[in-house]
């Protein structure tokens, strides 16, 4: 398993391209709505929580479609799927992958996309968790998305309604997280429910996408 | 002759809304290579396929050593190597990479599994910049890693020129001598003597 992540860290390094599509991506997003919405300050703090997590989701699923089918097609996927490795640790390792090569990246962009959205300094940090959290679910949703999807025609317009649908909790929580930072509010409770729904996320979600990789 | 290892019984295999083979017994002992001979979509890919435990038989039994092949994938799939259409190299990796990403799943020796194929002085090329025979060869250095009971080749020649092929004669006889077993899907002769003939 770490064999694996290692390739698939060392083929992110190759690749940057991937990575920086996304944070741009999400940046790209969050600077539009200032021109969209006007400059009025208290209006973009009061949208910047739903914006920052709504945008960020949508980043991460740009990646996410080449998951397994870069290696599908390519004749890696039978490769890995002879390994010895079993299914589910797999596309766990292929979530873990995918969060940190797109999931950190945006977590690391957040306070360039809150200062154009005029979000307080205080919630930065919440900010920064709750988008954690939220690539994380999605990391792991979207895993099992794409190994359901692979192979089907248009899978690249069904993985988002297969997935964003399920990313839901996750905005509300984080949402509602960095909402009360910004307020002066204690985030925590809500950064708990998130972090509930990635655990209860992370070791169903892979088996259902091993399952689904193996069913093919 | 050793008792058979591998044995097929009635194996039907359903593709697309289609059946591709159905009725399909062998049996394969230790040290046999088997070459599956047959037109275009005959099924030789699909059996290889079904062979790994990739795709499930709609039919019939597959055991090894009596066992049951297919209730354990995982197992199954560490006794075996698949050589398939596709090479399964990442084209940003180096060709040293690709292979030493293998060698970490199954153990093996990188340097000595490229020199069998004579790509030591590819090692350290992006996989991307080589030939489709290069490639082909990097996908067959798989092969001399690490010691598997059997292995399942689709068209292991394609791309390959004649003195690639006959490279292969000695890994495809060590692997024989020691007991393993080769089922080859081909339309070009392969260095395999005695081998039976499966026509699907």
């Amino acid at each position: 398993m770490i064999a694996l992540l290692a390739r698939e860290l060392r083929l992110a390094l190759r690749h940057p391209a991937d990575t920086l599509s996304a944070v741009m991506f999400f940046v790209l997003v969050a600077a539009m709505f200032p021109f969209g919405v006007g400059p009025s300050p208290e209006l973009l703090t009061r949208l910047a929580p739903g914006v920052l997590l709504a945008a960020a989701l949508l980043a991460a699923l740009l990646p996410l479609d080449r998951l397994f089918g870069a290696e599908a097609e390519d004749g890696s996927l039978d490769q890995l799927l002879l390994s010895g490795l079993h299914p589910a640790a797999i596309a766990a390792v292929k979530a873990l992958g995918h969060w940190i090569t797109t999931g950190i990246p945006l977590v690391l962009a957040t306070p360039l996309a809150a200062a154009l959205l005029n979000l307080p300094t205080e919630a930065w940090p919440a900010a920064m968790l709750a988008l954690g959290l939220a690539s994380a679910i999605l990391s792991v949703f979207g895993a099992a998305g794409a190994a359901l999807t692979l192979g089907a025609r248009r899978g690249g317009v069904l993985l988002p309604l297969l997935v964003l649908p399920l990313s839901i909790p996750a905005v509300i929580f984080g949402a509602a997280a960095i909402e009360a930072a910004a307020s002066g509010l204690e985030p925590r409770p809500y950064l708990l429910l998130e972090a509930a729904i990635l655990a209860l996320a992370a070791p169903l979600a892979p088996l259902a996408a091993g399952a689904a990789l193996r069913g093919d | 002759m050793e008792a058979a290892l591998l044995q097929a019984r009635e194996l039907a295999c359903w593709r697309a809304e289609r059946l591709v083979f159905a009725g399909l017994s062998f049996e394969v002992s230790p040290g046999e290579a088997l070459l599956l001979t047959g037109a275009n979509g005959a099924g030789k890919s699909s059996l290889l396929r079904l062979l790994a435990g990739l795709i499930p038989a709609a039919e019939g039994t597959l055991t090894w050593e009596g066992e049951d092949c297919l209730a354990d994938p995982a197992a199954h799939g560490a006794r075996l190597r698949y050589i398939g259409h596709q090479d399964a190299l990442k084209p940003a990796l180096t060709a040293r990479e690709n292979l030493s990403f293998f060698a970490r799943l199954w153990g093996g020796d990188v340097a000595a599994a490229l020199a069998a194929l004579e790509l030591t002085p590819l090692a350290d090329l992006p996989a991307r910049v080589l030939s489709s025979g290069q490639k082909r060869r990097l996908a067959l250095a798989r092969l001399a890693l690490a010691p598997a009971r059997l292995w399942l080749l689709d068209e292991p020649s394609v791309g390959l020129d004649a003195a690639s092929v006959e490279r292969l004669a000695p890994l495809f006889a060590a692997h024989r001598a020691a007991g393993g077993m080769i089922l080859a899907a081909t339309h070009l002769p392969l260095p395999l003597p005695d081998a039976r003939e499966l026509r699907l």
